[in-house]
């Protein structure tokens, strides 16, 4: 197998890719937005429930698309809860930027950080910008869906 | 001033037996190393590569050859004038058309189809009238429809294939009536290679008044194209795909129809007289031709052609069909590829699904490999409904593939299932 492939394709990608944790539909859900990438076909619903707080208590997909997308979904859906809007917006700029830009920047939070240490899997992408997307399109779900919008744009 | 040609290589002529290694060294993009790997190029059908004669025709119009056309009277101006006109003629003998005037030069088939659909369709369709395609076009042969039937109030009636990706005939028929008018339809399919039985439907059509659009973007590159034994009203495709340049594309259209139809967009090339008042339009086909056209690209599309027809599209066609015979058996015996679109007598498009692995994925290693190939919807997102399947991956062949290009992408599939099975 080429290095290059297993450096985008982990493990722990094929992982969530098979076997997607949060694979379902919440009955509780307060919230939820479809992403849908017109390039590739990937097509996802996240589903959110959010307490008083603002905190998610919960985060749920189905959908189906790539292994990265789907990878990155399910990952995402671990890494979000227990935090708020903010933060989880917070976390995804951040997310954002490992994948298309090559700086390891410090992260002062160690809570933050741990998170962001796991996506880094992830990061593979940057060397596949049609793939930026693939990883992404979860994100800009749950974006769409905390701000009360029903279809998120990968744009 | 030298006009006289570069020397050139001497490109693939018809009277060798059907070389493929020469024809190869042709195109020079095939000699690159794509991730380290020699590039296997397996996404014709979305565009070819161009060979080297092509290459050098269009640096030559720019290097020696170059002005606007249909304008000035300097020398630059009536050469570019004559190639540019060479080249519309060039395309006129390629699909047997009657007259010079029946071939306008559009960026691409979908701004073709879009000039039938604004023009034609709506000067001519009236309410209630109906449109027929098929459950395989690609956007741009239904898109444009759409728009038209809300605008118009027409109806857009879709005729349906088989699972092996056969246009029904019996279906078809049924759909026509006294209410059709158009039938706008691929010749060939995009994704399932399927080559419809395009002189029946036009028969068909015909005999109910109906006239025929066909979208020949796949079919021209595999099959020989005659306009007049068809019988067909209009006929658009691309020159991309041609192994000619992009932003060139072709719009066949009968006289009588072209002549009684209104100008698709305005303003300079296309006019007779204007003053402030009243603007009088250019002849056919000037006519459809506003503003500087594409005059490189133009005259590039005439040496495609002159290089294809030179090798011979039955050549052509004759070792795809063996290289397309080989795909099948060799990706056939891939546990879990399944493959979509097995009509007979289908050509040169191989699009399949893998179980263990998204099209995405696919399309990724294989590249790591080398192996360009397409993945997703392909521009036909009703046809990917159909199968029930959100994308595909698919492989189509062109004049300078092998049994070996096949080897490659049947290696990288094992690495895809290696990965993920």
């Amino acid at each position: 197998m080429m290095d290059d492939i297993r450096e985008l394709y982990q493990d722990v990608i094929l992982d969530h890719g098979r076997r997607p944790r949060n694979l379902r539909h919440p009955e509780d859900a307060t919230c939820e937005a479809r992403g849908y990438n017109p390039v590739c076909g990937d097509k996802l619903t996240v589903y959110l429930k959010v307490d008083d707080d603002g905190i998610v208590q919960d985060a749920a997909f189905e959908g189906n698309g790539c292994a990265i997308s789907m990878a990155s979904a399910s990952m995402m859906t671990e890494l979000i809860r227990g935090r708020t809007e903010a933060e989880v917006s917070k976390l995804f700029a951040q997310f954002h930027h490992m994948c298309t830009i090559d700086d390891a920047s410090e992260q002062q939070d160690p809570d933050a950080a741990n998170a962001l240490e796991k996506l880094q899997v992830l990061s593979g992408v940057r060397e596949y910008p049609m793939r930026v997307k693939c990883a992404t399109l979860a994100w800009h779900a749950v974006t769409a869906a905390l701000q009360g919008e029903r279809e998120a744009s990968t744009e | 001033m030298n006009m006289e040609p570069r020397s050139m290589i001497n490109p693939t002529r018809a009277d060798d037996a059907y070389d493929v290694e020469r024809i190869r060294q042709d195109f020079p993009i095939l000699s690159c190393k794509i991730h380290g790997k020699p590039l296997v190029y397996l996404d014709n059908a979305a565009s070819a590569q161009k060979p080297r004669v092509v290459i050098d025709r269009v640096s030559r119009v720019y290097e020696q050859e170059y002005a606007n056309v249909h304008r000035g009277v300097h020398f630059l101006s009536e050469r570019a004038t004559t190639l540019y006109e060479e080249a519309r003629e060039k395309v006129r003998v390629f699909l047997n058309a009657a007259s010079h005037k029946e071939i306008v030069f559009t960026r691409n088939a979908t701004e073709a189809i879009n000039l039938v659909a604004a023009s034609y369709g709506s000067n001519v369709l009236q309410p209630g009238d109906e449109i027929i395609i098929s459950e395989l076009e690609h956007h741009a042969n239904i898109v444009p429809w759409q728009m038209l039937r809300d605008q118009k109030g027409l109806k857009l009636r879709i005729a349906p294939i088989s699972d092996d990706g056969e246009f029904l005939m019996g279906e078809f028929t049924k759909l026509v009536g006294p209410k059709t008018k158009l039938v706008a339809i691929a010749q060939m399919s995009n994704v399932l290679g399927t080559v419809l039985p395009v002189r029946q439907i036009i028969d068909i059509a015909h005999q109910a008044g109906a006239k025929v659009l066909l979208d020949a973007c796949q079919a021209v590159t595999h099959l020989p194209v005659d306009v007049q034994a068809l019988g067909c009203d209009f006929l658009v495709f691309s020159g991309h795909k041609l192994y000619g340049p992009s932003g060139i594309g072709i719009l066949y259209g009968r006289e009588q129809l072209l002549a009684e139809m209104p100008p698709y967009m305005t303003g300079g090339e296309m006019i007779n007289r204007v003053t402030f008042e009243t603007t009088t339009f250019a002849g056919l086909p000037g006519k459809f031709e506003a503003g500087t056209p594409a005059i490189a690209q133009a005259i590039g599309l005439g040496a495609a052609i002159d290089y294809v027809t030179g090798i011979g599209l039955d050549a052509i066609a004759d070792h795809e069909r063996d290289v397309l015979n080989y795909a099948n058996q060799r990706l056939a015996a891939i546990p879990g590829l399944r493959l979509i679109g097995t009509a007979p007598g289908k050509a040169s498009v191989v699009s399949f699904t893998l179980d263990c692995a998204h099209p995405h994925d696919i399309a990724t290693i294989v590249d790591r490999a080398g192996v360009a190939v397409r993945a997703g919807h392909h521009c036909a997102q009703p046809l990917m409904d159909r199968y029930g399947i959100p994308a595909a991956t698919r492989a189509s062949i062109g004049m300078y593939n092998t049994r070996a290009d096949i080897d490659a992408l049947a290696h990288g599939l094992e690495q895809v299932r290696e990965l993920f099975a």
